[in-house]
């Protein structure tokens, strides 16, 4: 059976949940910035099987540039990470608690 | 196989199976026929994010997660959440008229209309786009300098 829209946008849909559940679930800085990421990249499955299946290259587009504004947000945030992990020496978001430095 | 990204303790092997599952996004990307974003997600992502990633993993030199009890209440707000996705998902994909799957035909040469896209109706973006990166490079300097007594 052929591919339909459907299915791509079903695969979209769980991978974002799955970035999700591992957003809110762990514990660890760094795991959840990269679950965060997985939810960029399911945006993007979502606008190119769109733009495909309209026949629009308007939303390839915009995954090029969303592509190159998470690399740039990536690391911008993980100098933060580093500065961070520089003050406080943990990288558990339970011991961040406060926003003292 | 993407399961294991958000699930497993190491987080090495978290940032392992997310350089997977981002090849696979790029095969995905072919299979829709988006060849230079294919190319630029591997590229991009693959190549430059995520061995930032690896690089301030191994900077930051942790340790595993201990074993964790995970929250009752943070799992089932977590799993709630995904069934609300889920069910949003299924409804909207039932909603949807029965369009002929197939598209119309392919868009040849798609990379050649892309970059004619990128550089006449995106132009601004485009630019912008080049600006924010300069602002980043700048920021991620300066947030990373060592303190100077």
């Amino acid at each position: 059976m052929s591919a339909g829209l459907g299915h791509y946008l079903i695969v979209s849909g769980l991978l974002f949940s799955l970035g999700l559940l591992g957003v809110l679930l762990r514990r660890n800085l760094l795991v959840m910035y990269m679950s965060l990421e997985l939810m960029l990249n399911a945006g993007n499955l979502a606008l190119v099987s769109f733009s495909r299946f309209n026949n629009n290259l308007n939303g390839q587009v915009m995954v090029f540039f969303i592509i190159t504004v998470a690399a740039a947000e990536v690391a911008v945030g993980l100098a933060l990470i580093l500065a961070l992990y520089r003050k406080r020496q943990v990288a558990h978001v339970e011991e961040l608690t406060s926003m003292k430095l | 196989m993407v399961v294991a990204n958000p699930f497993s303790r190491n987080p090495v092997t978290s940032a392992m199976f997310l350089v997977l599952t981002i090849v696979s996004m790029a095969g995905l990307f072919v299979l829709l026929h988006a060849f230079f974003l294919a190319a630029v997600q591997i590229l991009v992502y693959a190549g430059a994010v995520m061995v930032l990633f690896l690089f301030v993993i191994m900077l930051l030199d942790l340790k595993e997660e201990e074993q964790r009890r995970i929250k009752t209440a943070g799992a089932v707000l977590g799993i709630a959440t995904v069934g609300l996705i889920y069910t949003a998902l299924v409804r909207a994909f039932r909603s949807l008229p029965t369009v002929a799957e197939a598209p119309s035909p392919p868009l040849e040469g798609a990379t050649g209309a892309l970059g004619k896209l990128l550089f006449t109706d995106y132009l601004l973006p485009f630019e912008m786009v080049s600006v924010l990166l300069l602002v980043g490079m700048v920021g991620v300097i300066l947030l990373s300098k060592k303190e100077v007594k």
